[in-house]
């Protein structure tokens, strides 16, 4: 059980998302980094889909009201147990009464706090996640507030506290490089698969979707990223009908600067589609920020699919060293 | 594979058109590793919304299979892991299409109490003003429409409707309402909608409808489904 003692607008509780009712029109919600976020639950023992809190917007401080196994998974927030720091992505045990804070985040732009058994909040269509917009999942179907008090699931059963100071992962970013190892500049390589109106835009506007280092706007959030750098025209105007979106189709409203949907979308939409960024680079735009710059590269579908292996081997291999760890 | 837009575009000098495939042919097309799309050829007409309805009640038979989501004469089908073999996956879909009858159509009739005009249908006389036809008349034929509902997307509970009478088609606005009302009931270029939630929205406001679109505590919460029919009452008309 923790009681939040500061925050600020846009910090949720999330799963990984509540799938099959889009055709309700419910989008997926869900965070925008799953591989921090399971790492976190793994960490724990928790099933991957236990529902955390994603935090974007810092300080973020709790209050432990019981003694309680915690993580921190995700971006870089120099997090502190008391006077305790504590190293990125760690699980340690709190002692009922301390505060763990954590700090606008040196790198990387969202954080998740996850809790041995997970956060008990209502399971609304299938999930815990908060569907901001319609206010309803997560906590109350808001963003969370000073005072909010939240209970994990098994907080009936005893707790088993980590022997020492906790355990500890490498993060992705270094097990898991972006291609861009040959050079040394700050634009994220985004890999992306061509999508179904990409052969509607002339050569040039192609060229320039590739070459343009995107920047992140300010108008970017869980819904999506507005992107700047370049206008893409159609040489035809395109009225497309409403069709079903998924997180990382990127779409091209008439403005002509790319939109990349994420976890927030709506259901269906009806702008040009050029591109569709892979799921195993999913986590890393959602640790973009914003102002950041990303840079498409065009893969194949079998690299595509093959891309989630290394993504999948890094969270196994976590899940075997934390079972070990726990039996020693 | 196809690779252009039907009917969709305007008729171009651009080397678009020439690549147009037979009418016949819908289009496939993939989003990311774990969805692909179908597209209906043709304009937007009920029968193939029909057949669009029939697929998707196939596909989601299919093993990996996670969620069909119905678009405008269009679908969306979403794959638990990417399909194996891709080809043969888009091969079954276009099977399917080709094969499969217009479904029957077993909807509810839904009626809607309406309030035209006034604050909440405040771009009746921007309708009225484009199509050259007084409010009064702009009304009724609102009201004589049968709509079917095609897809429920977007955001929870909007139904996508098939079915307003061109004389009343508006283009949706350029700038969109900062904040419109949910139950605004709106035109769209050639839809017509009702609004869930309350936001920015493009689509021309002609009334306000109290009927919930979306209730968590019924199942299903949206009100709609595919293959409803909705009439629209007046239940009065405001200056």
């Amino acid at each position: 059980m923790i009681e939040v003692l500061s925050t600020l607008p846009l910090n949720t509780v999330q799963d990984l998302g509540r799938f099959g009712s889009r055709h309700y029109g419910v989008s997926t919600s869900g965070v925008m980094d799953p591989v921090a976020f399971v790492v976190g639950n793994v960490l724990l023992g928790n099933p991957d889909n236990a529902a955390g809190i994603e935090v974007q917007t810092f300080p973020f401080a709790v209050r432990f009201l019981a003694d309680t196994n915690f993580s921190v998974t995700g971006a870089d927030t120099a997090a502190t147990l008391d006077e305790r720091a504590l190293p990125s992505w760690w699980s340690a045990t709190a002692r009922r009464g301390q505060t763990l804070t954590l700090r606008p985040p040196g790198s990387g732009a969202r954080a998740y706090l996850t809790l041995a058994g997970g956060i008990d909040v209502p399971v609304i269509l299938g999930s815990r996640s908060t569907h901001l917009r319609s206010e309803f999942g997560g906590f109350c179907g808001r963003s969370l507030e000073q005072g909010d008090v939240l209970r994990t699931l098994d907080s009936e059963t005893e707790l088993t506290p980590w022997k020492s100071g906790g355990l500890g992962v490498i993060p992705p970013a270094f097990t898991l490089p972006s291609r861009n190892t040959r050079t040394n500049d700050q634009v994220l390589r985004v890999r992306v698969l061509r999508a179904g109106e990409y052969d509607l835009f002339s050569e040039d506007m192609q060229e320039k979707f590739w070459t343009t280092d995107w920047k992140i706007t300010h108008q970017s959030d869980r819904g999506g990223y507005r992107l700047s750098g370049h206008a893409l025209k159609l040489a035809a105007p395109v009225e497309m009908r409403s069709y079903g979106l998924v997180a990382g189709i990127i779409q091209v409203p008439p403005s002509g600067e790319p939109i990349i949907q994420l976890s927030d979308a709506n259901t269906a939409g009806g702008y040009p589609k050029i591109a569709t960024v892979i799921e195993a680079d999913l986590w890393r735009l959602g640790q973009a920020r914003l102002g950041s710059f990303i840079r498409f590269e065009e893969v194949t579908y079998e690299a595509a699919v093959e891309a989630m292996t290394p993504v999948a081997a890094y969270i196994t291999r976590i899940r075997r060293t934390t079972d070990l760890y726990r039996s020693l | 594979m196809a690779s252009a837009m039907i009917d969709s575009i305007r008729p171009s000098r651009t080397t678009v058109t020439a690549e147009r495939p037979a009418l016949s042919e819908p289009k496939l097309s993939s989003i990311g590793t774990r969805a692909l799309l179908l597209e209906a050829p043709g304009a937007f007409e009920l029968r193939q919304q029909k057949r669009i309805w029939s697929v998707a009640d196939e596909v989601v038979t299919w093993a990996d299979v996670e969620e069909a989501v119905l678009g405008v004469t269009n679908l969306m089908v979403v794959f638990s892991k990417p399909p194996r073999d891709l080809e043969a996956t888009k091969a079954a879909l276009l099977d399917a299409w080709h094969r499969l009858p217009e479904k029957a159509v077993s909807g509810r009739v839904i009626e809607i109490p309406v309030i035209y005009g006034g604050e909440l249908g405040s771009d009746l006389p921007a309708v009225s003003a484009f199509s050259g036809l007084p409010a009064e008349e702009i009304i009724a034929i609102h009201c004589a429409g049968e709509y079917t509902v095609c897809a429920i997307g977007s955001s929870p509970g909007f139904g996508y409707l098939h079915g307003l009478d061109p004389r009343i088609f508006m283009p949706r606005k350029t700038v969109p309402s900062l904040r419109m009302l949910k139950g605004t009931v709106t035109i769209g270029g050639m839809q017509a909608g009702i609004s869930v939630s309350t936001g920015p929205n493009g689509w021309n406001a002609i009334g306000w409808a109290a009927t919930p679109m979306f209730d968590l505590a019924k199942t299903p919460p949206a009100l709609l489904a595919p293959g409803d029919q909705i009439r629209f009452l007046v239940e009065r008309i405001e200056p």
